[in-house]
């Protein structure tokens, strides 16, 4: 071999060891950019999944309660006043803090300690008259500084929680009165102005909501469409028009169909704003075209020797595509169709148009009562000032993104498992 | 006695020719074979007995092509009914990816013509019988028919082809996609098959044809150049371009 060869021959290997590594460095980078972003949202989002609870004794005083039947109803339970009792279960906590002061004490559980008070004995009726432990869910604040997110150092008059507080919070994570537990509530409370409160049951079922509006609208339009297209059109500068016009309606931005949504459903269908049958049907116009353009490919991927053999048989076009092309082609489409949900799933910008980005604080039970969805929600929460909801951002992101996970492996299982091998 | 008479058959493509005045008279129980070099237009001829080439838009299909004094070539014409009269085994082996059974059961299903499930079972049997099938797949009629080995998916679809008892059966080179051991097993069936049934039968094949068919039509170019009996088209044939092929002068 001469060295004209010899060098010609190194230069080719050079250059694919080099080729490799731009591909290695490719992947490298890909993959280091999706691990910083998962390294952000999940240790900032992971304290969201505990709670903050500050333990303390309640004594259900019949006179404070203002309950005077000898075995009180539970309607006596119901109406009777738990102010003082609720009160006097948080100052007990220091008694030596004058009355103007109690504010600083009451800041430190949720506004809704009341509340919680009241449920436990109305759980517990035989509770009546004794002094039982209770826990109260704890102020952002508090839940913030025990999860050490907090900054203590910085002057008094800029913090939220000021010396006294953080005195009590010392003395009460002492005496192990701070309790810590999962936050189930993050999963069954609907959204909430006060961050230890707030929770993602809304918007997850109206996630859910309108996801399944958006199937039931989106599919069997689709799936007919992508039929007919294929299997029964005639191919024709007209059809080839339709085509070209499917693709182009897959690239339209999804702000474009919020405004449909807004412009159509709401002002001429009139219906009712904010609720998932809306922001189903306008994200169905969005995966319409993606759910088409997988039927039609896998329509396409059934061989014709099985059409073939099909009508040779005598079978009709209808019953040709009906027994065989279209049972051969649903793994594709189903998994198509999974895809397209889970990109409607994320979709953020129609769903503001079409208002359901309205606060709401009650769990929809039906695809027409007002709700958010979690994408929306993320939006929401990511707006708001206080430092509890910056956990509550990252931990429903993450919540989404398991979401997404579980569709596209539903989609895969779908894909390996049905599909259909033909000779 | 004739089954199937063509006349002056013009087939196009768009505007390329691919057939030319093809005049044949096939015979009813008889194999006639149709041999020719790729491209000569032999499968053109034999889509045409089943209207298969309906499928293709830009084809058009002239003259006249009459199965016991029905025109086939019409508008007319009910190409269910037709297909149902007409079977067609492919070159490459396409079973359904449905079980054995269902296979065989698809025609019978949906031409309505078993009235029960015992009748369906029995219809079943006989085909993959007649099919030389039967002992090879009877402990296994759940199973998918796509697992076969190609000889076994080839007679499957033989077997379905005749589950509907058609009176003519088109082969479009249906040994080519196999092996020897399995071509022999075809070509023995395909001898069983025309003591009930007309066999028009495509093959690239000449021993093939030579072995299984009583007439012979030897295609060039889109013409029908000979057609007679396979004795005479191989032994003694008029044309020399007949001549010529069979002795692989060229091919």
């Amino acid at each position: 071999m001469n060295s004209f060869k010899k060098n010609l021959l190194k230069k080719r290997y050079n250059a694919e060891r080099r080729f490799q590594w731009y591909g290695k460095i490719a992947i490298g980078l890909a993959l280091s950019f999706l691990a910083v972003f998962m390294f952000q949202i999940f240790s900032k989002g992971y304290s969201a999944f505990q709670k903050t609870w500050i333990a303390t004794e309640v004594h259900y005083d019949k006179e404070l309660l203002l309950i005077d039947a000898e075995s009180p109803s539970k309607d006596d339970l119901e109406n009777a006043d738990y102010y003082d009792v609720a009160y006097k279960a948080m100052t007990s906590l220091d008694p030596g803090l004058p009355e103007e002061e109690d504010r600083q004490l009451i800041q430190m559980v949720s506004y809704k300690y009341e509340t919680e008070v009241k449920d436990l004995l109305l759980k517990n009726p035989d509770f009546l008259g004794k002094i039982v432990p209770i826990k109260l869910t704890a102020s952002d604040d508090v839940d913030q500084v025990h999860k050490g997110n907090y900054p203590r150092d910085i002057p008094e008059k800029n913090r939220r929680v000021n010396d006294y507080q953080l005195q009590i919070y010392d003395m009460l994570n002492e005496r192990g009165d701070i309790l810590s537990e999962f936050n189930i509530s993050f999963f069954t409370s609907p959204d909430s102005r006060e961050a230890e409160l707030a929770g993602i049951a809304s918007s997850f079922m109206g996630t859910v909501f309108s996801i399944l509006v958006c199937l039931a609208f989106s599919f069997p339009v689709a799936v007919l469409a992508a039929i007919y297209l294929e299997e029964f059109a005639p191919k024709n500068k007209f059809t080839d028009f339709i085509e070209v016009n499917i693709n182009n309606l897959a690239a339209v931005p999804s702000i474009v169909f919020g405004l449909l949504g807004l412009g159509v459903l709401l002002a001429v269908f009139n219906l009712p704003r904010s609720t998932p049958l809306v922001g189903g049907i306008t994200l169905s116009l969005m995966t319409l075209p993606t759910i088409i353009i997988a039927a039609r490919a896998s329509l396409k991927a059934v061989p014709p020797s099985i059409r073939e053999a099909a009508l040779a048989m005598g079978a009709s076009n209808m019953q040709t595509t009906m027994h065989h092309t279209v049972p051969l082609s649903m793994p594709g489409t189903l998994s198509g169709t999974i895809i397209g949900l889970a990109q409607a799933l994320g979709e953020t910008a129609p769903l503001i148009l079409i208002g359901m980005v309205a606060f709401v604080n009650t769990i929809p039970g039906t695809p027409v009562d007002p709700a958010a969805s979690l994408p929306v929600q993320i939006y929401i929460w990511s707006e708001s000032a206080e430092r509890g909801f910056v956990e509550k951002v990252s931990a429903c992101i993450m919540v989404l993104l398991a979401f997404l996970i579980l569709m596209n492996l539903a989609a895969q299982i779908v894909r390996h498992k049905f599909e259909k091998k033909w000779s | 006695m004739s089954k199937i008479k063509a006349e002056n058959v013009n087939v196009y493509y768009g505007s390329k020719q691919a057939l030319f005045d093809v005049s044949i008279d096939i015979a009813e129980k008889e194999v006639t074979a149709l041999i020719g070099p790729s491209g000569c237009g032999k499968s053109t001829f034999l889509r045409c007995l089943n209207r298969m080439n309906d499928v293709i838009e830009i084809c058009r299909v002239e003259g006249s092509i009459k199965m016991d004094n029905l025109e086939l070539n019409s508008r007319k014409l009910d190409v269910v009914r037709l297909r149902e009269n007409v079977g067609m085994v492919f070159q490459k082996p396409n079973p359904f990816p449905k079980t054995i059974y269902e296979n065989v059961a698809y025609g019978p299903t949906i031409h309505g013509i078993a009235q029960s499930k015992e009748e369906m079972d029995q219809i079943v049997e006989t085909s993959l019988k007649k099919a030389a099938l039967w002992n090879e797949v009877k402990d296994r009629l759940d199973e998918i028919g796509t697992g076969l080995s190609g000889g076994q998916q080839q007679r499957l679809c033989i077997a379905r082809a005749i589950s509907v008892s058609p009176e003519v059966i088109l082969m479009d080179e249906p040994c080519s996609a196999l092996d020897p051991i399995a071509t022999a097993q075809i070509e023995e069936l395909i001898d069983d098959l025309k003591k009930e049934v007309t066999i028009v039968i495509v093959t690239h094949s000449m021993s093939q044809a030579a072995r299984v068919s009583q007439k012979t039509g030897f295609f060039h170019l889109g013409k029908l150049i000979e057609f007679g009996p396979t004795d005479k088209i191989f032994k003694n044939p008029d044309n020399q371009q007949t001549q010529d092929y069979i002795t692989g002068r060229f091919g």
